[in-house]
Order: C-alpha cells, then sequence, then structure tokens
C-alpha cells in the first residue's frame, strides 16, 4: 500500500466510525434518516460498480431488493435470521447469473429494458406462487431488531461494499472493466472474456441488492410484494448515483446523502407537494450540477489549486 | 459567481428549513399528527376514506372551541404528512412527528402494512394507535406485542365467516343452491381471504365450483367472468380491491350473470360505485357496511358532505371517525396530553360514538359491519359483529 492508500483508508476508517455512533444520538427521527442514507449508500454504490465501467444502465435493483425481501418474509418464521440473509445473497448473486447470461451479451439499450421488467416478472411470480401453492397469507416480518441494528447492518454492509469496490480497482478485474466500459471490441480483442467479467461484478452488485432487502425486512413488519417490488426504487439508486457521479468509489455517496436530506426537506414542508417540488428540483439539479456532485468538487479543487499556486 | 452565489442561498434556505422543523411552539394548542397516502396506489381509498374524516374531525373540535382540558380549551393543530404509499417515506414521516413536531397525538396511519411498520415507533413513544383501515389474524400477537395498538375493524376470519354465514341462510331457506364461485386478486389481502375463505365455505357444505385468482392490475376480466358463468354458480364471491371490484361487476353486468347473491369486497361500499352503476347493482353485496338510520348517523353524513363536499362510504369512513371520536372523548376524560394515562383511558372506557357505544377488550373492538348490501341506492350494514339494526339480505334479481 502506498503512503496515500494508508490515509485514505485510515480517513474512511474513521468516518465509519463516525458514522456508527448516530445510534446513540437516541433521536429516532436522524436514526431513521440514518437507515435511509446508508440503505441508498450501499445500493447506489453497489449499483456503480456494474454500471460505473461497463455504462450498462441497470434497473434491476428492485428486483434483487425484492427478493431478498420476499425471502426473509417467507422464512422468517421457521429459519434462522442469519441463514436466511446467506439465502438472500446467495440467491440474489445467481439470480444476477441468469439474468447476466442471459442478456449482457446483449448491447446497451436491451438490457435497460429487460432488467426494467425484471422486477415486475419476479413480482408477479411471486404473487403466483404465493396464491398458487398457498400456505401463506400476508407476511409478517415481527422480529426484535430495532432501526438501531438495521442501522448498524446495512453501515457494516456499506464497509464491505466500499472494500470489495477498492478491491476490484486494484484488480485485473478492475483494469478488464475500464477497458470494456471505454470500448467493448477492443478489450475482446485484447483477450479478456468480457461476458464474464460482466457476469462477476453484476453478481456482486446483485448480491448486495438482494442482502440489503433482506436487511430491510424486520423494518417493514408487513410485506406486500407490490411494495417489496417498488419499481420506484431502481430509478431512485440510478438518479442518486448519477448525481453523484459514478467515476468513484465515493461518488455515489456524494449524490445520495444531499439527495436524501433534499427529499426530507421537501417531505417535510411540501406534504402536499411533495412530488411536483421534486420535479422542479430535479431541473435544478441538471442544470446546476450537470456534472454531478463530484465533478463539481473536482472542479473547485482544481480551482483551488491553481489559487493556491 | 452569480450562480454559485444562488446555490448557496438554496443550500442555507434548505438547511433553515430543515432546522424550522420542530421549532414551532406548543403550549395553547393540541399537536396532532398524521401521515397516510396522498400520492400513490393507495391514495384512492385513503383521499375516500381516511383524509376526510381527519379533517371533518379537527374542523368540528376546533368548532366547538377545542378540546375540552384541565387546563382550559385548546384548539387542535393538524400537522400532515403524505407517506407516497411508501414505508419507508412513513416510517420517516412518523418519526419526525414523534421527534421533530413533537405531537402530542398521531392519528393511525391507512392500511394494514402501514399500521404494523409504524407501530414500534409507536409503541417506543407511547402514542396510542387506534388502528382502522387494518385487517389482520394476527391480532393477539400484536396486541401483546404493542400495548398501544387498538383494532376496530375485525379479522379476516370475520369477514370471510359473515359471507359464509349469509350465504348458508340463504341457502337454509331454500332461495338458493351450494354452489358458490370463487375469484380473488392475487395480492397480499385478496390471498389471504381467499385462503381463509376455502375451509370456512367447505365445512359450510358450499361446493366451491370455480375457483381462479387473476394479477393485480389485471385490466380484462372478461375470461375471469366467463369462466364463472361457465361454471353455474348460484353464488358470486370476489376477494377484489377497488379497480377489479369495479371490473368484474362491469362484467358481470354485459355478461349477465346469474346468481343469487354477487360479493365483491373492498370499494362495493364507496358511494362512486352506487353512481357508476346506478340500479343495476340493487342487491349488491360488499365487504364493511352501514345504518344509515340512526340520528347520529344522519347527522355525521351531513356533516361529511358539508365540511369536506364529499360523501361518506359506506365502511370505514364511519369506524375512521369513530376512532378519532374515541381519542378525543379518552383525552378529554384525561383531561391532559398524558400518552400513557390516554392509552389507559382507552383500554378502560366505554365510548359514545356515532356507531353506538365502543369499548376495547384486549385492545380490540368487537362492533363492526362485516357484510353490506346496496338496497334502494344505499348501502345498507346487512351483518355485523355486535351491530344492532342489519337490515334483512334481499335477492340478486338480475341487472336490470
Amino acid at each position: 500500500m502506498t503512503s496515500r492508500e494508508i490515509r485514505t483508508l485510515v480517513i474512511a476508517v474513521i468516518l465509519f466510525g463516525l458514522a456508527a455512533l448516530l445510534p446513540f444520538s437516541g433521536n429516532g427521527y436522524f436514526i431513521s434518516i440514518g437507515v435511509t442514507i446508508a440503505m441508498y449508500v450501499v445500493l447506489s454504490t453497489s449499483w456503480a460498480l456494474f454500471s460505473g465501467p461497463t455504462h450498462y444502465i441497470s434497473l434491476a435493483t428492485a428486483a434483487f431488493y425484492g427478493l431478498g425481501t420476499m425471502i426473509v418474509a417467507t422464512g422468517i418464521e421457521t429459519v434462522p435470521y442469519v441463514v436466511l440473509l446467506l439465502i438472500s445473497a446467495v440467491a440474489g448473486a445467481l439470480m444476477a447469473a441468469l439474468v447476466g447470461l442471459a442478456t449482457l451479451r446483449l448491447s446497451g439499450v436491451y438490457f435497460v429494458i429487460f432488467t426494467l421488467g425484471l422486477a415486475e416478472m419476479i413480482r408477479q411470480l411471486v404473487s403466483w406462487l404465493q396464491n398458487n401453492l398457498g400456505g401463506s397469507r400476508g407476511l409478517y416480518v415481527l422480529t426484535d431488531l430495532t432501526e438501531d441494528h438495521i442501522y448498524w447492518e446495512l453501515l457494516a454492509l456499506a464497509a464491505f461494499v466500499f472494500l470489495i469496490g477498492w478491491w476490484i480497482g486494484r484488480s485485473r478485474l478492475g483494469f478488464a472493466m475500464r477497458i470494456i466500459g471505454n470500448d467493448e471490441t477492443v478489450a475482446a480483442h485484447c483477450g479478456i472474456n468480457t461476458a464474464r467479467s460482466k457476469i462477476m461484478l453484476f453478481m456482486v452488485s446483485g448480491m448486495v441488492a438482494a442482502l440489503v432487502g433482506a436487511l430491510l425486512a424486520p423494518r417493514w413488519t408487513y410485506i406486500e410484494p407490490n411494495i417489496a417490488f417498488s419499481p420506484l426504487l431502481s430509478f431512485e439508486v440510478v438518479i442518486m448515483a448519477l448525481l453523484g457521479g459514478t467515476k468513484r468509489l465515493w461518488g455515489p455517496l456524494v449524490g445520495v446523502v444531499p439527495f436524501t436530506i433534499l427529499l426530507e426537506v421537501i417531505e417535510a414542508n411540501y406534504p402536499s407537494q411533495t412530488i411536483l417540488v421534486l420535479g422542479i428540483a430535479f431541473l435544478l439539479i441538471v442544470y446546476l450540477v450537470p456534472h454531478g456532485v463530484v465533478g463539481r468538487l473536482e472542479q473547485s479543487f482544481a480551482k483551488f489549486r491553481r489559487g493556491g499556486n | 459567481m452569480k450562480r454559485r452565489t444562488a446555490l448557496k442561498l438554496a443550500a442555507a434556505s434548505l438547511v433553515a428549513g430543515s432546522l424550522a422543523i420542530g421549532t414551532a411552539q406548543a403550549g395553547d394548542t393540541v399537536k396532532i399528527g398524521a401521515v397516510a397516502p396522498k400520492t400513490g396506489p393507495l391514495a384512492g381509498g385513503s383521499t375516500v376514506t381516511h383524509w376526510p374524516n381527519i379533517h371533518l374531525w379537527v374542523h368540528e373540535v376546533n368548532a366547538r372551541g377545542g378540546l375540552k382540558l384541565k387546563d382550559g380549551r385548546k384548539k387542535i393543530e393538524l400537522i400532515e404528512y403524505d407517506d407516497q404509499t411508501n414505508p419507508g417515506v412513513h416510517i420517516k414521516a412518523a418519526q419526525r412527528l414523534a421527534t421533530q413536531d413533537k405531537v402530542d397525538f398521531i392519528v393511525a396511519p391507512y392500511g394494514t402494512g402501514f399500521n404494523l411498520a409504524s407501530a414500534p415507533i409507536y409503541a417506543k413513544h407511547g402514542y396510542p394507535q387506534i388502528a382502522v383501515s387494518a385487517i389482520s389474524d394476527k391480532i393477539p400477537e400484536l396486541t401483546k406485542r404493542y400495548p398501544g395498538i387498538f383494532f376496530t375493524l375485525g379479522s379476516t376470519t370475520s369477514f370471510a365467516s359473515a359471507v359464509s354465514d349469509i350465504l348458508s341462510k340463504m341457502r337454509a331457506d331454500g332461495k338458493m343452491g351450494g354452489r358458490i364461485a370463487m375469484v380473488n386478486v392475487a395480492d397480499a389481502f385478496g390471498i389471504e381471504l381467499a385462503e381463509t375463505a376455502r375451509p370456512i365455505f367447505k365445512k359450510a357444505g358450499f361446493e366451491i365450483v370455480y375457483d381462479k385468482s387473476y394479477p393485480l392490475g389485471t385490466q380484462d376480466l372478461s375470461p375471469i367472468m366467463k369462466g364463472a358463468k361457465a361454471s353455474k354458480p348460484d353464488a358470486f364471491v370476489a376477494w377484489s380491491y377497488p379497480p377489479d371490484t369495479f371490473g368484474l361487476t362491469k362484467q358481470a353486468i354485459t355478461q349477465n350473470l346469474d346468481v343469487k347473491a354477487f360479493y365483491t369486497a373492498v370499494a362495493t361500499c364507496f358511494p362512486a360505485y352506487g353512481k357508476v352503476f346506478g340500479k343495476s347493482i340493487e342487491g349488491n353485496l360488499g365487504a364493511g357496511g352501514v345504518d344509515p338510520t340512526t340520528p347520529a348517523m344522519k347527522a355525521y353524513r351531513k356533516a361529511h358532505m358539508e365540511v369536506t363536499g364529499k360523501p361518506a362510504d359506506g365502511w370505514a369512513s364511519a369506524n375512521t371517525y369513530v376512532s378519532l371520536q374515541v381519542l378525543e372523548q379518552a383525552i378529554e376524560g384525561v383531561g391532559s396530553v398524558d400518552r400513557k394515562a390516554v392509552t389507559q383511558y382507552i383500554k378502560d372506557n366505554t365510548f359514545k360514538t356515532i356507531m353506538g357505544d365502543i369499548n376495547f377488550v384486549d385492545q380490540v373492538s368487537h362492533r363492526f359491519w362485516t357484510v353490506g348490501q346496496w338496497q334502494g341506492g344505499e348501502f345498507y350494514g346487512v351483518a355485523s359483529k355486535g351491530m344492532p339494526n342489519a337490515k334483512p339480505v334481499i335477492l340478486k334479481k338480475g341487472w336490470k
């Protein structure tokens, strides 16, 4: 490790340590915002791990997330929670592998459309299973886990995602991804197995999203398929990641935090016009921060350095 | 440069805005919070059943001069949020009400999922939660877990068995045979009701000659109705949601389904249902019910129309208003906004409401309508738990 990497690591550890202290504030409101932020940080960072370098826009987040939620909701009365988390992670990765095998050989737009349909397809499938195999009434997830626990679990998962992301960035896989992102034909000519590389990364992304869904299931208590598979989630994750910027590992993070706070302020102050004000906020963001928050920050840094010299 | 200033200004005002939450002064008002869908899939139901009653109640209490407390009358200050039919947003908003706005009481949410998702927050802050639009078969477990939660609209089993009882009686009276066509929407509530109903119907000696489900949001319900019709049923039962309640009824009229009893679940009691189908739905059965003939109910429905500009529905509108009356009387009975005392007061006392005397046994009210029927342009309760004056059921005689 270079001294710069060590410095980054130390800063990251300190930041995570500080974030982990939030539940001790005892303020349920801040904790619930914390859970929301942690959830979107994990989802959009893992989304950007795959979609950032490859430029494949995946709208499948809700499918993986819902899969994890439904697995926990279905099994919670008979199987230990920890085992369900493992099953969700494996199921998410497997589904990503299947979807990847079927679609990642296709180029861009087909992939987007397919992933959009995936969440709806899985939702219908789950409803069909519930309806025809019976035994499943409304699904209750009654546990003693509080928002504090869920927050810490998500934070740990976030740390894991950042470590994986950092490792991929340094690995052959990460290098291969960057080449694929720049020109897939060139990558193939260099001897990179492009399909395999993409599928591996997509599996990481799918696994993490399924795990987030599983971790959050106890928060909802009562699970309905149309809530577990909310298509809005997929779009929110993409918007937040793009707002932050996908070129850096920490890009989505700086997108999620201001976005969540902005949403919160709008929801609190304009309870009857939330969607309308949100739309106006989007327009302003696109106009004022076209290159994402990371782009803005880097621009400012560059100016600052020039000024310093 | 200008752009950056604008950005800074925007950021500053946002921060200021977020800090401003919770700085409003308490003291001369009682703050009551409400979170429920104003947008999203459940908004259609909550804007008929839920929101108008909150507005009506706050309007009436304030018109009286406010809530009667030990230190004088205090008006209600209502703080409302839209949860966008999204449980994540709902939880945040409920937390905001509890810890930022520091409201004295919160009106229970709309929908089973939302009542359960926010129950831990109510429990933590000691808010009484008089749930209305929450129907569950896990009530004993939930009331044990959350000491401040109250249920007022019954369980899935009570709804399914009420339908079975009505059909059984019609059969015993020799008015119809024992063939039932049953369909359900393939979503949580519909699946749950169908699963509960199957053994109940069988135990009552009925033959389920058609048993099909359709996905939520199905546009074309004609194949379902064709299948049901071909099975030659004596009664048609649909565990349906609002859009398919309308859709199935329309198909039944188009295909002239010949049955002695026609039941659709949610939204059959909506005023719009009567308006859309007019005379053709004479004799249709549906979930809910109301006794519109009592003076209290008449006065309530008139006020509902005058204050909110909308008619009350034939089911949970009244129950929602009743839950607020219970809250009001408990607060006034205690004479302060001591939430623990108010919760205890609700458990220990009987309340005079527009639906008569209401009390809670193990946090559950056992007085509610289960089945209603359209008769002469009005939706009447025909079966209930503990409600008087149920109208006799009439036979469905064609769609003309």
